[in-house]
């Protein structure tokens, strides 16, 4: 008998939004976060944009040790941690968690900055193909393997149960939270802190895409350059943050009194088996995974009330996530609304999954969906509800958040308010 | 409630420093033919490690056609090769794509391909980056790679838990079986680590042996041991239930009866003060394998390789076996490949899965013959045949507190 699994806290840092009721402001206000990139002189580079994080790791309580110690990535994951354990009212720092506690933090490229810089310093900014150790830091190994960021998570809050590190590209964030929700439904945990984190802006990370031409050039006009679902989109923008829940099996919840967000109903995964980066345009394998989590939380298409979608803002994923959307939901793709907080906060990669689960546990809490930004030119190929602009007030019992990424990853996860979830009926 | 599916291993895919193809590699096993050579100096730079398993002969060309391998590293081949041949000998002929399960380990990604885009960023500008830096450097380009070129469209999943990753992906691979959301999982890993930035990476951690010859660098367990010694390559499993092994009449290696986790929650790099939760991972696997100490016929160790873990984990064998860890064989075949990081855990699998089947204590190098090893212990030197082996238990560890545990089992009688 599988185990039910609650969502009992939340923490959030994202492009202007540090701590989880900024965040939700921010999408909200429907104002993206977007900016010239600020870290690096991106004047070379083609796409020159970025959601950053106006970050101040002091902010969060993380010490000048852990500060010199880790990549930008683990101390985003720390810092939405840190937000997320207190505010679940479990009083784990410096305590010994035990067993029963394990940690699962997705991220697509780890500590990509860390590795650069240092990289650059060891081989004389590039010149030599054998490289000197003289000025490297002793972290290398921690770089290099970025389960060090799981590591210094299971330490602080002597989490000793299930430990890992999810890495499947963009699809991270769901794929780390869904493993998560399948430990504790099977048993093997009863709290997860789940969520993931990426902090990829940096020289290499944005030459990449603008090799595969994947990131938007509207360097005149960074807020409105992430523009999902709009007809003139051509292409998304890097971000940066993390975001991590508090996972717990209900009745664990229950007895301590938590506050319980929403019910985790679902998670999928399917992979398109077509190209690491193309994909066909009829979301196929996107739709597979979305009718497996609806058949999970037992679940009608018309039971959705908020759909977070991908929306990456590149012409061949938004077309392919509408056909997705319609080839599962059938009629009822046209009446849920459906938006991408990408329009915000930029696609932070692997982050950005777990950001969304937090964008939909939010939206469940205050009944509001929050919009599509820059949606202003609707395109024919992308006809559902897309929001735009404006947040919208509306009746969210189930949200359903997806992901696709390189690899040709799809995932699906659907929560639940939890009065209205399968097993207890309508309230 | 009915009793759980028991879970077999049906197929094996390796290319390790011990060879390529699971017959190649259980030869040189017994053989004892140890992989490990010094590193090029240019590679190796002042990095420290100078000795390394390395896989000789692999012709990327012989299972990754010229198009796929200007978009992939090292790594990638590996494991395609790896992922190939695992398939193959599964003899896997029919399956639901939906229903064919990725389930990778990963610790490095593409460590040269990385080097060479950044070098080339740096050195001659943005458009000097390849195209295919996007999708060959990151972490899950081989678990997307084995995807499309099998057409698996079950789920992919990439597990990350330093050298401990590989049993977590077969954690996984259970869990997914178990919960009927698959009917056949490939899961396993690859790495190559031999490149200049990731050895100095490697370096950084100081774990690593610095010996100038192969012979006596990887010696764990023994007073002498001084370090571990890096090796490329990786081992890929067909995982499914026993029943559909069983109906289209495959071979089965073994039962992967259990496998469980935890961590030390103690530091990113120093040892914990005690073994209490590396026993506890190996006794939470025995109690979910339904075995007790007393059964347990063979170990596969991590063999750290450094003293201060070698001890670590003579302690939890000790507390978790009990009277039985003095009694049991205690396998270290890695010193013949050195550690594969993410891969280790998978080609241990492999290594007890290959022992139960032929019956056959797997030896260690040569090298560790003769010399006095942590008392309490019986490490395994010379391969012992007609071992009468029926349960196997393995055990990882990943740098920074990640320990896990599986248990194998013969399987069953004849189909």
């Amino acid at each position: 008998m599988s185990r039910r699994v609650v969502v009992t806290g939340i923490g959030v840092q994202a492009p202007g939004g540090a701590g989880a009721d900024a965040f939700w402001a921010r999408l909200v206000s429907g104002r993206s976060a977007i900016r010239r990139i600020s870290t690096f002189d991106p004047a070379p580079f083609r796409s020159q944009i970025a959601a950053e994080c106006d970050f101040i790791p002091e902010e969060w309580g993380l010490t000048p040790r852990e500060i010199r110690r880790c990549d930008r990535f683990v101390l985003l994951a720390l810092a939405a941690a840190r937000e997320a354990v207190t505010s679940s009212g479990l009083d784990l720092e410096g305590a010994d968690a035990g067993p029963a506690v394990g940690v699962c933090l997705g991220s697509a490229v780890g500590a990509t900055i860390r590795l650069e810089e240092e990289y650059v310093v060891a081989s004389d900014a590039g010149r030599d193909w054998t490289v000197a150790a003289d000025h490297s830091l002793p972290f290398l190994y921690q770089a290099l393997v970025p389960s060090s960021a799981v590591s210094e998570l299971a330490a602080r809050y002597g989490a000793h149960g299930p430990a890992l590190m999810v890495s499947t590209g963009c699809t991270s964030g769901i794929d780390a939270i869904g493993t998560a929700y399948e430990l504790i439904a099977d048993g093997e945990a009863d709290v997860m802190i789940a969520g993931a984190s990426d902090a990829p802006i940096s020289p290499i990370t944005v030459a990449c895409f603008d090799a595969i031409r994947a990131t938007t050039a509207r360097n005149d006009a960074p807020e409105t350059a992430s523009r999902p679902f709009d007809a003139t989109r051509d292409g998304f923008v890097l971000g940066e943050g993390s975001a991590v829940l508090v996972l717990e099996e209900l009745e664990h919840a229950r007895r301590r009194g938590a506050p319980i967000h929403c019910e985790i109903s679902g998670y999928a995964g399917r992979a398109n088996a077509h190209h690491m980066t193309g994909l066909r345009p009829d979301g196929i394998e996107m739709s597979e995974a979305i009718l497996d989590v609806l058949r999970q939380a037992r679940l009608a298409p018309g039971d959705l009330g908020y759909i977070s979608a991908h929306g990456s803002g590149t012409k061949q994923n938004d077309r392919h996530e509408t056909a997705a959307f319609k080839r599962a939901l059938g009629p009822a793709a046209a009446q849920v609304p459906i938006s991408s907080i990408k329009s915000v906060v930029g696609h932070s990669l692997g982050a950005i999954g777990a950001i969304e689960m937090a964008a939909c546990a939010l939206a469940i809490r205050h009944q509001v969906v929050p919009p599509t930004a820059n949606l202003t030119t609707p395109d024919p190929e992308c006809d559902l509800d897309y929001v735009p602009v404006t947040a919208r007030e509306h009746r969210i019992g189930h949200a359903l958040s997806v992901g696709s990424g390189f690899g040709g990853f799809q995932s699906a996860m659907v929560v639940s308010a939890l009065a209205k979830s399968r097993k207890e009926g309508i309230a | 409630m009915t009793e759980p599916a028991s879970l077999v291993i049906s197929g094996i895919g390796v290319v390790a420093p011990t060879g390529i193809g699971v017959a190649a590699h259980w030869k040189n096993t017994l053989d004892r033919r140890a992989g490990i050579r010094p590193v090029d100096p240019a590679t190796a730079g002042d990095s420290g490690i100078r000795v390394a398993g390395v896989v000789s002969d692999f012709d990327p060309a012989d299972f990754v056609p010229r198009r796929l391998q200007v978009q992939t590293d090292r790594w990638c081949w590996m494991g395609l090769a790896a992922a190939e041949m695992a398939l193959a000998d599964a003899a896997i002929s029919d399956f639901d794509p939906y229903r064919l399960a990725i389930l990778t380990a990963a610790s490095e990604g593409g460590n040269e391909y990385g080097q060479r885009e950044i070098q080339a960023l740096w050195r001659d500008g943005p458009r000097a980056v390849s195209a295919y830096q996007s999708i060959a450097w990151f972490y899950a380009a081989l678990a997307g790679q084995v995807s499309i070129r099998h057409g698996a469209k079950g789920r992919c999943g990439v597990a990350v838990a330093d050298a401990a990753g590989g049993l977590h992906a077969a954690a996984q691979a259970r869990r997914l079986l178990l919960r009927g959301q698959a009917d056949h999982v490939l899961l396993g890993a690859a790495e190559a680590p031999l490149s200049p930035y990731a050895l100095l990476c490697q370096a950084s951690l100081g774990r690593h042996s610095t010996a100038g010859a192969a012979a006596g660098a990887y010696l764990p367990f023994s007073e002498q041991a001084a370090g571990w010694v890096p090796g490329e390559g990786g081992a890929m499993l067909v995982l499914e239930r026993a029943e559909t092994a069983r109906a289209r009449g495959a071979q089965i290696y073994a039962e992967l009866a259990a496998v469980a986790s935890t961590h030390d929650a103690h530091h990113p790099a120093d040892p914990p003060p005690t073994a209490a939760h590396m026993a506890a991972a190996i006794a939470l696997a025995l109690e979910r394998a339904g075995v007790t100490p007393g059964e347990v016929d063979l170990v596969l160790a991590d063999g750290d390789g450094n003293r201060r873990w070698d001890a670590l984990e003579a302690e939890a064998l000790i507390s978790a076996l009990g009277r039985r860890a003095a009694d049991v064989p205690v396998a270290v075949p890695k010193t013949l490949t050195g550690r594969l990081n993410s891969a280790c855990g998978v080609l241990d699998l492999a290594w007890a899965a290959l022992a139960l089947f032929h019956d056959v204590v797997p030896p260690a190098c040569e090298d560790l013959d003769g010399r006095p090893v942590i008392a309490g212990l019986d490490v395994a030197r010379a391969p012992r045949r007609d071992a009468n082996l029926h349960t196997a238990l393995v055990f990882t560890r990943g740098v920074g507190g990640f320990n896990a545990a599986a248990v194998l089992k013969t399987a069953g009688g004849p189909s």
